[in-house]
C-alpha cells in the first residue's frame, strides 16, 4: 500500500457539534476575563500537561499501549532546547537559532520515542507499563549523573522562548494562545490519525494483534510508528513546558512527574482525546488550590485518592462519569415521558413506581 | 543438570570456567598484573560480597512481587510501599519492645495482613482487569507514600541488629601478604553476611513450600491454569489471599532486613519497587528461580557498577534490562506464563 493511501486517507468525522463552538469561544475569550495568574499558571499549564497526556491517550486509547515514557520524551525535548539553544547556566547552550533548535529537539525526542516503542513493542499490557517505567527512570538517572551534556543534578535554567514578530512569547497572553494553538493542533492531529487508515489498523491491532498479523499487517511497525507520532506531540508539549518553566532539571523527568501524566490521562479518560485535557485541568486546579482544602503537604494524598476513586468507580475516567450521568438523565427523561403518557392513560400506579426507582 | 550440560555444552563450559576464575580470584593472593587490571583485591572482594548481599535483599523483595504476579497477573506497584511500611513498623516495634526479632515478626504479619486486605477489598472486585489493578496499586502507592511521610516525616531512621549480629567477621580470604610475611585477612560485617544467608534460606523455604506442600501444588496449578484450578473445587480466592499475604509479608520482612542493613527513608519505596521491577523483568515474571537469578545479576551489577564506573553505575542495571529484553523478552527464566 502506498504511504499516501495509508496515512492521508481518512474517513470523514462525525460532524460538527454546537457544544464545541461554546467551548471554543470560552477558550479564546478565557484570558479576557481571567487574571495573568489564571491565564498562565492555570490555563497554559493545563494545556501543556493535557497535550502530553494526550500523547499518552493516543497510544493507550488507539494502540492499547500504556507508556510511562511520554513525560520522558517531553523532558528530553525540553533538555535539547536548553542544550542546543541558550541557557544561563554556562553548560552547553550551543546558541542555535530557535527554529532549528525546536525542530531538532522535537525530531530527536520523537526518534527517542520510536526507540522506546521498539524496545517495548514485543511486550503487551502491563509489561509495557513496567518497561517504559524502567526506561523513564533510566533516563532520569542518566541526566542526573551526566554533567558534560545534561549538567547533572542542577539541570538548566534561563531557557527563554524567542521573541518573534515583536512578541515576547513568555508573556501570559501570547503564551496562552501559543499553548492553545498547539493543543488544538495536536487534538486535531489525533482525531485525524484515529480516522486514517493507519489509525484504523492501529485500533484493529489493539483489539486483535494476532488476526492483524495473519492478515499481513506489520504489527510492530504500526506500533513503533504510533510511538513516533505520539512522540512528536509529547515533544512539542515538552518544548512549551521548558519555555513555561524557564528551567529543566532531573526532577522534571522523575518518577513522580511521569506517574502524574498517567494519573492525568486516566482521571480524564482514555477513551476520547478530550479526556486528558479534562484531567489536566482538574489536576492543575487541585495542585494550586488543594492548599485551601487541606494542608499543602498532603497534595499527593488528594491526587492518589482521586485516582483511586476514579479507577474504582469509573474505569473510563471523568468523561465516562459525564457520559453515564448524561445517559441516566436522558433515560430518566424518557421514562418520565413514558410515565406521563401512562398517567394520561389512567395508570397512576406506574407513574409512582417509575419515577422513584 | 546432566540434561543441561548435554543441551548447552558450550554454556556449561563457560559457566565452569567463570566459576573457576572467580574461585581463583577469591582464594589466591593476587599477582601484580591482576591488581593492575582490577584494582586492589580488598575492593574487589568487598564489592563482590556487597553485590551478593544486595542481591539477597533484592531477592527478598522481588520474590513476593513475582509470586503475586505469577498467580494473579497482578503487577503490584505498591510493593515498594509495602517494603517501606514493613521497615517503619519493624522500627517502631523494635524500638518499643527492644527486640529486633519481634520487630521482624510483627512487620511480616502487619504487612501480610495489609496485603490480604488489599486483595480482599480491592483486587477481588476487578479480577481479570490487569490494567485497572495496576492503576489501583499506583494510587495506593501514592497515598501510602504520602501518609508515611506524614507519620514518620522525612528523617532517616536506622536501627541496630541484635548484638551477636553486630561487628565484622574475619573471612578466610587473604587480601595481601605484608612484607613481614604476615597475611592480612579481609573483614566483612556479619550482619550483611546474615542477610545473604537469610535470603538463601527464604529462597529454599519458598522452593520447598511451592514444590513439596499441598498448598504449594495448588499455587503452581493456579499459575499454570487458574480456571482449571477453581473448576477442580478449590477455593481460589483463599489461595489468592494467602499468596498475596505471603508476597506482601515478604516485602515487609525485607523492609526490616534491608532497613537494618542500610537505612529507612522516604523514597526507598520507589527504589525497591524499581529494583524488583528490573529483577523480575530480567529474571522472568512469575518465576521464583528467575527472581533469584535476576536479583543476583542486578545486585552484582549495581555494586560493581558503583565501584568501577561510579558515574554511570546506576544506568548499568537498566542497560542489562534492555539487553535481556532485546534478546529474551520473557526474561531469563520466564516462559511458563506465556504459554497460557
Amino acid at each position: 500500500m502506498k504511504f499516501e493511501h495509508w496515512f492521508f486517507n481518512a474517513t470523514p468525522g462525525s460532524g460538527f457539534k454546537p457544544s464545541w463552538l461554546i467551548v471554543a469561544v470560552f477558550l479564546i475569550a478565557y484570558p479576557g476575563f481571567s487574571s495573568d495568574f489564571f491565564t498562565f499558571q492555570i490555563g497554559a499549564y493545563s494545556l501543556i500537561l493535557g497535550t502530553i497526556a494526550l500523547s499518552l491517550m493516543m497510544l493507550a486509547g488507539y494502540g492499547g499501549m500504556i507508556s510511562l515514557a511520554q513525560m520522558t520524551v517531553a523532558g528530553l525535548a525540553g533538555y535539547l532546547v536548553a542544550i542546543l539553544g541558550d541557557n544561563s547556566v554556562g553548560v552547553m547552550g550551543l546558541g542555535w537559532p530557535w527554529w532549528l533548535t525546536v525542530f531538532v529537539a522535537i525530531s530527536l525526542a520523537a526518534l527517542f520515542s520510536a526507540f522506546v516503542g521498539a524496545i517495548s513493542v514485543r511486550t503487551e499490557g502491563i509489561y509495557t507499563i513496567m518497561i517504559t517505567l524502567a526506561i523513564a527512570v533510566a533516563l532520569f538517572y542518566f541526566v542526573r549523573q551526566n554533567y558534560t551534556i545534561f549538567n547533572g543534578f542542577t539541570g538548566f535554567a534561563g531557557v527563554e522562548p524567542p521573541t518573534t514578530f515583536g512578541v515576547y512569547w513568555r508573556n501570559p497572553l501570547p503564551f496562552y494562545y501559543l499553548c492553545l494553538a498547539i493543543a488544538v493542533l495536536s487534538l486535531w492531529a489525533v482525531f485525524y490519525i484515529s480516522r486514517s487508515t493507519f489509525g484504523l489498523s492501529l485500533q484493529a491491532i489493539r483489539d486483535n494483534p494476532r488476526r492483524m498479523r495473519s492478515l499481513g499487517f506489520n504489527v510492530a511497525a504500526h506500533r513503533i510508528f504510533a510511538y513516533f507520532l505520539s512522540g512528536i506531540i509529547a515533544a512539542t508539549a515538552g518544548v512549551l513546558m521548558v519555555w513555561f518553566n524557564g528551567r529543566i532539571s532531573p526532577g522534571s523527568v522523575g518518577v513522580e512527574v511521569v506517574i502524574d501524566i498517567l494519573v492525568i490521562a486516566v482521571v480524564g479518560g482514555l477513551r476520547h482525546p478530550v479526556g486528558p485535557f479534562l484531567g489536566a485541568i482538574v489536576f492543575v486546579l487541585l495542585e494550586n488550590f488543594a492548599i485551601d482544602l487541606i494542608d499543602r503537604e498532603r497534595f499527593n494524598t488528594v491526587i492518589g485518592l482521586a485516582l483511586l476513586l476514579i479507577v474504582l468507580f469509573s474505569p473510563d475516567g471523568l468523561l465516562g462519569l459525564w457520559r453515564r450521568a448524561r445517559q441516566r438523565l436522558s433515560a430518566a427523561r424518557q421514562t418520565r415521558l413514558a410515565a406521563g403518557r401512562a398517567t394520561r392513560d389512567g395508570g397512576s400506579e406506574s407513574y409512582n413506581s417509575l419515577s422513584n426507582p | 543438570m546432566r540434561q543441561f550440560i548435554e543441551r548447552h555444552t558450550f554454556w556449561s563450559i563457560i559457566i565452569v570456567l567463570g566459576a573457576a576464575i572467580l574461585l581463583w580470584l577469591l582464594l589466591a593472593v593476587w599477582p601484580e598484573w591482576v591488581t593492575n587490571l582490577l584494582g586492589r583485591k580488598k575492593t574487589f572482594v568487598n564489592t563482590l560480597l556487597n553485590g551478593l548481599t544486595l542481591g539477597g535483599l533484592y531477592f527478598l523483595v522481588a520474590s513476593g512481587f513475582t509470586l503475586i504476579f505469577g498467580l494473579m497477573r497482578n503487577v503490584n506497584l505498591a510493593h515498594g510501599s509495602m517494603y517501606l511500611f514493613g521497615a517503619y513498623i519493624g522500627y517502631e516495634v523494635a524500638e518499643a519492645s527492644g527486640s529486633w526479632f519481634l520487630g521482624l515478626a510483627i512487620a511480616f504479619l502487619a504487612v501480610a495482613a495489609s496485603g490480604v486486605l488489599m486483595q480482599v477489598l480491592v483486587f477481588r472486585r476487578m479480577e481479570g482487569d490487569d490494567l485497572r489493578q495496576t492503576l489501583v496499586t499506583i494510587a495506593i502507592s501514592i497515598i501510602a507514600a504520602d501518609l508515611m511521610l506524614a507519620i514518620w516525616t522525612g528523617t532517616t531512621y536506622q536501627f541496630a541488629p541484635p548484638e551477636w549480629l553486630f561487628g565484622a567477621a574475619q573471612l578466610p580470604i587473604v587480601s595481601v601478604i605484608r612484607s613481614s610475611g604476615e597475611a592480612v585477612y579481609i573483614k566483612y560485617p556479619i550482619y550483611r553476611l546474615a542477610v545473604f544467608v537469610v535470603a538463601v534460606a527464604v529462597g529454599i523455604a519458598l522452593w520447598l513450600f511451592l514444590n513439596r506442600t499441598r498448598i504449594g501444588m495448588m499455587i503452581r496449578a493456579g499459575v499454570n491454569d487458574r480456571d482449571m484450578l477453581s473448576a477442580s473445587g478449590i477455593n481460589v480466592q483463599l489461595v489468592f489471599a494467602l499468596v498475596f499475604g505471603i508476597g506482601a509479608g515478604l516485602a515487609g520482612f525485607a523492609g526490616v532486613v534491608g532497613g537494618t542493613a542500610l537505612s529507612i527513608a522516604p523514597g526507598e519505596d520507589v527504589r525497591y519497587l524499581l529494583a524488583s521491577l528490573i529483577v523480575v523483568i530480567v529474571g522472568g515474571l512469575g518465576s521464583v528461580p528467575g527472581a533469584a537469578i535476576g536479583a543476583l545479576i542486578i545486585g552484582l551489577a549495581e555494586q560493581f557498577g558503583l565501584a568501577y564506573f561510579p558515574t554511570y553505575g546506576v544506568v548499568l542495571t537498566f542497560l542489562i534490562m534492555v539487553v535481556v529484553l532485546a534478546v529474551r523478552p520473557q526474561g531469563l527464566m520466564g516462559g511458563q506464563w506465556t504459554r497460557r
